[in-house]
């Protein structure tokens, strides 16, 4: 056991990047006070492919962190949980990473990185669960031509704080999908982060997130365009049922001088099941160059519809069925993309039971 | 033997200038195994009626009755009433993202049915009941209304109708957008609801052609909210011949 004693500027609230986070709910892991347990939970589910290892090793950052709960875990931790897929690996199952402990009364600070050697293909899926208090530094150096999914699972118990940057580097031609789902969890922050570092890169960036009383997520995209002919898609879906639920989506897309050729579109759609709950989504697109394929970006709050609440009904089901009904449809779009019948199905019943809780 | 009673039936809307008067009291009864056609001008109140009696929340009764066998209908919620045996085949369908056809009659029939259906049966069920209409089987996989054409949003009603088996179908213009086949095969399923389930049919239509395959046994004229003359078959040819003007100008 050991304090945060390194001196990093502590967040007040009043900092773009913090104006949304209720700071006092972090339980101390943005001002350095609380306790670092010494948890490495991060481990596989079962056993590892050929062409896959998972080791623990000394690492230092792939990229530059402007986030302090970044630096405050760099300083603290060199040992990386590194899963690495050989070049040329064609992995069709998924790798499945799990949290193996966790604890409410220390923190646990860590760093992860998933790297693909040249055109490895693979899926690796992240469930994190149960209580905790963590904060993690994940970083996906994806080299070229290699294609990899990310589906990283929050699916945390009612009291976890998670503070997290996943931060993905894409070399030339590779293809990065994330599947970001946010479904438990006291408070959840989670910066998904993109950098293209040669031509003919691209990324999907999914996202869905369920907030119910009482809860917050904010889930902060920043996709840099810094080189030419790089394409990127934001899609996030959040609901939100019950008092004081509150999510936060910012899309920061960046297109510097030099991305000509760029593609990017971004979306963002809330859907507001009861009052008292607050959707923020903050679309941003910088452009610094006018010769572009696309950029674009929409945001969209809206509550249920009565004409489809109304329609379903209309053949016997109930109000609480056709809503459920309706919710999951929402989110289906981007559940299915996980491609796991088991993973999504697990995940659909449990937007059934927060709905339930939320009494919406 | 089933018998839907509408008595006085008033309702309005709200509007940004206040509560507007759609029905202006309309009496109707449909006993089992009737068809009664319903025919009238634009923005008469034709679908306000189908409307109001399904339950839609956006209309507000202000008088009247609506009784099925003497239940009262208008004191049930929206699922009731489907379960109480009514059916309403939209004049627009509605879309639901993200909901499969195949998910969406499952947990329909579950609801009407009170068990979930056996699945083998079940899914012989549906496949014959998109057959029979010439729906592509691939309609199943796909969102409710989804993308659906116009004809195709119409054939997937009555393709509910037959699997839900209902006492009393409102058509709210189910012939309206079908080409000639289609409307033939509409038709017959109608008409298979009706010969298998002695089912009651309230027709709201603008055209007479459908009246050739789906035999009304009375023909109601409506206009300005209400029913404003009622006859045999033989009415629905003078309408054609003759418009609304005589119903409408007065
Ligand atoms: N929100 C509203 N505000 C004002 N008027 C409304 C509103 N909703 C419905 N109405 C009016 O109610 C009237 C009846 O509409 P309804 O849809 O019942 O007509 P209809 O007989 O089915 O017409 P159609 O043959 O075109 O389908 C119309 O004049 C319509 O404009
Ligand atoms: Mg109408």
């Amino acid at each position: 056991m050991s304090v945060l004693t390194t001196n990093y500027l502590t967040p007040t609230g009043r900092e773009e990047a913090w104006r949304f986070t209720p700071l006092k709910r972090l339980r101390g892991l943005h001002d350095g006070t609380a306790i670092v347990g010494g948890r490495n939970s991060l481990v596989t589910k079962a056993g590892l492919p050929q062409g896959a290892s998972f080791t623990r090793e000394s690492l230092a950052p792939l990229a530059v962190s402007d986030d302090v709960i970044i630096e405050r875990i760099r300083g603290e931790v060199s040992d990386v949980a590194h899963l690495s897929i050989d070049a040329n690996a064609e992995i069709k199952e998924p790798i499945f990473l799990t949290r193996s402990a966790g604890a409410l009364d220390s923190a646990e600070l860590s760093r992860v990185r998933i790297s693909l050697g040249t055109h490895a293909v693979a899926t690796v899926i992240v469930e994190n669960i149960g209580d905790t208090l963590l904060a993690e530094d994940l970083e996906i150096a994806l080299a070229p031509g290699s294609s990899l999914t990310f589906v990283t699972l929050q699916e945390f118990d009612s009291k976890s704080v998670y503070t997290a940057r996943h931060h993905a580097v894409v070399d030339k031609d590779a293809t990065f999908k994330s599947i970001t789902v946010t479904v438990g969890g006291d408070v959840v922050r989670i910066l998904p982060t993109v950098e293209f570092t040669a031509p003919g890169a691209s990324a999907e960036l999914l996202g869905v997130y369920f907030a119910t009383t009482g809860q917050f997520f904010e889930h902060r995209m920043h996709v840099d365009h810094a080189v030419p002919n790089a394409k990127s898609r934001v899609n996030f879906k959040g609901a939100l049922a019950g008092r004081d639920a509150h999510t936060v989506w910012i899309g920061d897309v960046l297109i510097r001088a030099v991305a000509e050729g760029t593609d990017t579109y971004e979306l963002n759609r809330n859907l507001l099941l009861t009052d008292g709950a607050r959707a923020d989504s903050v679309p941003n697109l910088e452009i610094e160059t006018g010769e572009i394929v696309g950029a674009g970006h929409a945001s969209t709050t809206g509550r249920f519809d009565d004409e489809q609440l109304f329609y379903l009904m209309s053949r016997g089901i109930t109000l609480e069925n056709a809503r459920r009904l309706v919710v999951r449809g929402f989110f289906n779009e981007i559940i299915t993309e996980i491609g796991n019948e088991e993973v999504q199905e697990r995940l659909m019943e449990r937007i059934d039971g927060e709905l339930e809780r939320a009494g919406a | 033997m089933s018998v839907l009673e509408i008595r006085g039936l008033q309702v309005s809307v709200d509007t940004e200038n206040g509560s507007v008067e759609i029905l202006k009291g309309v009496d109707l009864t449909i006993k089992s195994g009737e068809t009664h056609a319903i025919m009238g001008p634009n923005g008469s109140g034709k679908s306000t009626l189908a409307y109001s009696i399904a339950g839609h929340p956006k209309y507000t009764i202000t008088g009247g009755s609506v009784t099925l066998d003497g239940a009262d209908v208008l004191d049930m919620t929206v699922d009731e009433r489907a379960k109480a045996g009514l059916f309403l085949a939209m004049q627009y369908p509605v879309e639901v993202p993200g909901v499969s056809v195949s998910n969406f009659l499952r947990t329909a029939a579950t609801a009407l049915r009170g068990e979930a259906p056996k699945l083998r049966t079940w899914v012989a069920e549906v496949k014959g009941a998109m057959e029979a209409l010439n729906m592509d089987p691939s309609f199943a996989t796909r969102n409710v209304n989804e993308g659906f054409s116009g004809g195709e949003k119409k054939r997937h009603e009555i393709m509910q109708l037959e699997l839900l088996k209902p006492k009393m179908a409102i058509l709210d213009e189910t012939d309206s957008g079908l080409d000639v086949d289609a409307l033939r095969i509409v038709s017959e399923g109608v008409n298979r609801a009706k010969a298998n389930n002695d089912l009651g049919v309230l027709l709201i239509t603008h055209y007479t052609r459908i009246l050739k395959y789906i035999k009304p046994d009375f023909v109601h004229v409506f206009a300005n909210g209400k029913i404003v003359e009622e006859g045999g078959p033989d009415l629905a040819d003078k309408l054609e011949a003759n418009g609304y003007a005589d119903y409408v100008s007065k």
